[in-house]
């Protein structure tokens, strides 16, 4: 942390250097475009490694920052042919879930995922992106749809959590979140899951018992919050920069877990910065994993999927 | 015993006098004074107004299995997969949890005869740092229910939790999709499986094995939720109704199948797996409403 602050403050010294430089140059008519090319060098180089060299709590910062594409910005880039299908069939339509067929390269797909708003009058219609249980039955009735014509599923998670209220209590968000993880776990047709902002523990898993999971860049994946985390194990919300630590949230964290498949890149300076290069990339990683998915048997991708879910955690045999 | 939860405190001056507590218990909801024995006859349910002692791992494998049972993965304990400090370190909490709850971690698995019938029987241990669902719960979990598979015996899950284990980071999330895996196939396979609801079953395990099902059953008033009450209390700002997120509540909203005391829960569990199995009644019943 400290040392990236002492970056940011170098960083910082070093463009107003090289402005005072051209200042003082074309006051009195000298050429320093070589001085100045080698500080650009040096300032370049810094931005790009504190960016790689981002803290847990930064990476959380980015995966919330409110101009990150969300769910419904990147089927509008990295799909066509999009068509919402709406509603659980038995109580609501939730919109903190959207769903639909779309296609990706010309193939259709089922494609679904938390959506949170832009502004309040959005997020109080999204709840934030995070669903009440007739969310969840929504995306596993739409799943269990694209299983019936023999299409993929794609999941894009991007939620603080499922939503812990009243209704969401009564109308059973536990049995939904557990139906869609045993449900999901019994597809036969190809599951990717890519976290690309926040996953919110057990309200981001409910979309999340994939074939392949990967995670953009700077999207972080976690059972609990930092910040509640803190509060419940540090005991003060202070903590949460040690909690975001300590809970090893990112996505080179969850690589080096086995937890997830594969990192799709970002732009630098985050998937914000760049919308439609951020959905390219993601498209580019979704064909290639489709392509690696279509390559194995039905049975054999279950068996394979079950395998990988089996062998996660960490235990000794005393 | 550490399960009970001890009134000691809230005895009045002249009952105190001639009270060992070791001997003695308190009722915590009707005050009535319980002849420990008596109390552990009467499978920790007090025999004045039904309320529910919390009990031990060791008990519900007791209550349930006719006589002699194996232990499964009993030997399987947590690393530290994320070298985790909190307050303390992650390892000083588990060694304090082992010397207060036992090395199981946070559940037992065992395999046995259920008025008679094979089945596998897994029970968390609150007691364990919270019921708190880390891999290795989750690992024991998951073999059992292969046990189960394999073996084509019913499995039985009694959860007691207060949801995930944080200090397992995202490892402890990944749980409930590995216990999901198993059950799922166990469900193709056509193999029964009982879930049991006791106080207080919330957060990861809920949303995972414990609605999971075939069909589940909650003791009386126990809690059962996704999130804590207090979560819940912080997002909406208002105090919870009474009886939220109890039993009754459940099983008005269609959560559960039924509520059951204690001391009816085998009988209840065996009613339902002879139906499934296509075995015959168990015999008390077909002694009581004997059709001849
Ligand atoms: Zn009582």
């Amino acid at each position: 942390m400290s040392l990236q602050h002492e970056d940011a403050g170098y960083l910082s010294r070093l463009e107003d250097q090289i402005r005072q430089l051209r200042d003082v140059a074309a006051q009195h008519g000298l050429d320093v475009e070589d001085e100045v090319r080698l500080l650009e060098d040096k300032a370049a180089r810094l931005r790009e490694e504190s960016y790689h060299n981002l803290s847990a709590v930064e990476r959380v910062q980015m995966a919330r920052h409110p101009k990150r594409p969300f769910t419904l910005d990147y089927i509008d880039r990295a799909f066509t042919d999009f068509v919402e299908l709406h509603g659980d069939r038995s109580f609501r339509n939730d919109d903190a879930i959207v769903c639909g067929w779309a296609r990706i390269e010309g193939r259709s797909v089922m494609v679904m995922g938390h959506q949170k708003g832009r502004d309040m009058k959005e997020n109080l219609r999204r709840n934030f992106g995070m669903p009440h249980p007739e969310g969840y039955r929504k995306s596993l009735r739409l799943m269990q749809q694209a299983e019936k014509f023999g299409h993929p599923i794609i999941t894009l998670i991007d939620t603080p959590g499922a939503y812990p209220g009243l209704g969401a209590e009564e109308r059973g968000q536990a049995e939904a979140i557990a139906r869609n993880l045993r449900e999901m776990a019994r597809l036969r047709v190809p599951v990717i899951a890519v976290v690309i902002g926040e996953g919110g523990s057990g309200g981001a898993l409910a979309l999340g018992v994939a074939d392949r999971v990967l995670m953009l860049e700077n999207s972080v994946y976690s059972v609990i919050s930092p910040e509640g985390c803190a509060a419940i194990l540090w005991k003060t919300a202070g903590a949460k920069d040690k909690a975001a630590e300590a809970l090893k949230l990112t996505a080179t964290d969850l690589a080096a877990l086995n937890v997830i498949d594969d990192i799709v890149p970002e732009p630098m300076g985050g998937a914000h910065t760049d919308w439609d290069a951020t959905a390219g990339a993601l498209r580019v990683a979704l064909l290639r994993h489709l392509a690696e998915l279509d390559a194995v048997s039905p049975d054999e991708r279950r068996q394979q999927r079950w395998r990988k879910f089996e062998a996660m955690g960490e235990w000794v045999e005393a | 015993m550490s399960w009970f939860r001890k009134p000691k405190q809230k005895l009045s001056g002249g009952e105190r006098r001639d009270l060992p507590s070791d001997v003695f218990d308190k009722c915590p909801r009707c005050g009535e004074i319980l002849y420990r024995a008596r109390l552990e006859q009467n499978m920790f349910v007090c025999p004045a107004c039904a309320f529910h002692n919390r009990i031990s791992a060791e008990e519900y494998i007791r209550l349930f299995i006719d006589d002699e049972y194996d232990e499964h993965s009993g030997d399987l304990r947590s690393g530290d997969p994320l070298d985790f400090v909190d307050l303390k370190p992650y390892p000083q909490r588990l060694e304090a949890a082992e010397r207060k709850a036992g090395g199981g971690d946070a559940v037992r698995a065992v395999s046995g005869d259920l008025d008679g019938i094979p089945v596998c029987l897994a029970v968390m241990d609150f007691e364990f740092i919270g019921g708190s669902m880390g891999s290795v719960v989750g690992e024991k979990i998951a073999r059992l229910a292969r046990h189960s598979l394999a073996e084509r015996r019913p499995l039985i899950i009694v959860s007691a939790s207060g949801g995930a284990r944080m200090m397992e980071g995202i490892l402890s999330l990944m749980q409930m999709a590995k216990t999901s895996v198993a059950l799922a196939q166990l469900h193709e396979a056509g193999i029964p499986y009982i879930s049991v609801l006791t106080d207080p079953t919330t957060g990861g395990v809920t949303a995972s094995y414990a609605m999971l099902g075939d069909v589940n059953i909650a003791e009386p008033e126990a809690l059962i939720g996704f999130a804590g009450p207090r979560v819940i209390e912080q997002t909406i700002k208002q105090e919870l109704p009474e009886g939220f997120q109890r039993s009754e509540f459940l099983l008005e909203h269609g959560m559960i199948d039924f509520i059951v005391d204690r001391r009816e829960l085998k009988f209840e569990v065996a009613r339902v797996l002879r139906h499934m199995l296509g075995l015959p009644a168990p015999v008390e019943q077909a002694n009581g409403n004997g059709a001849a």
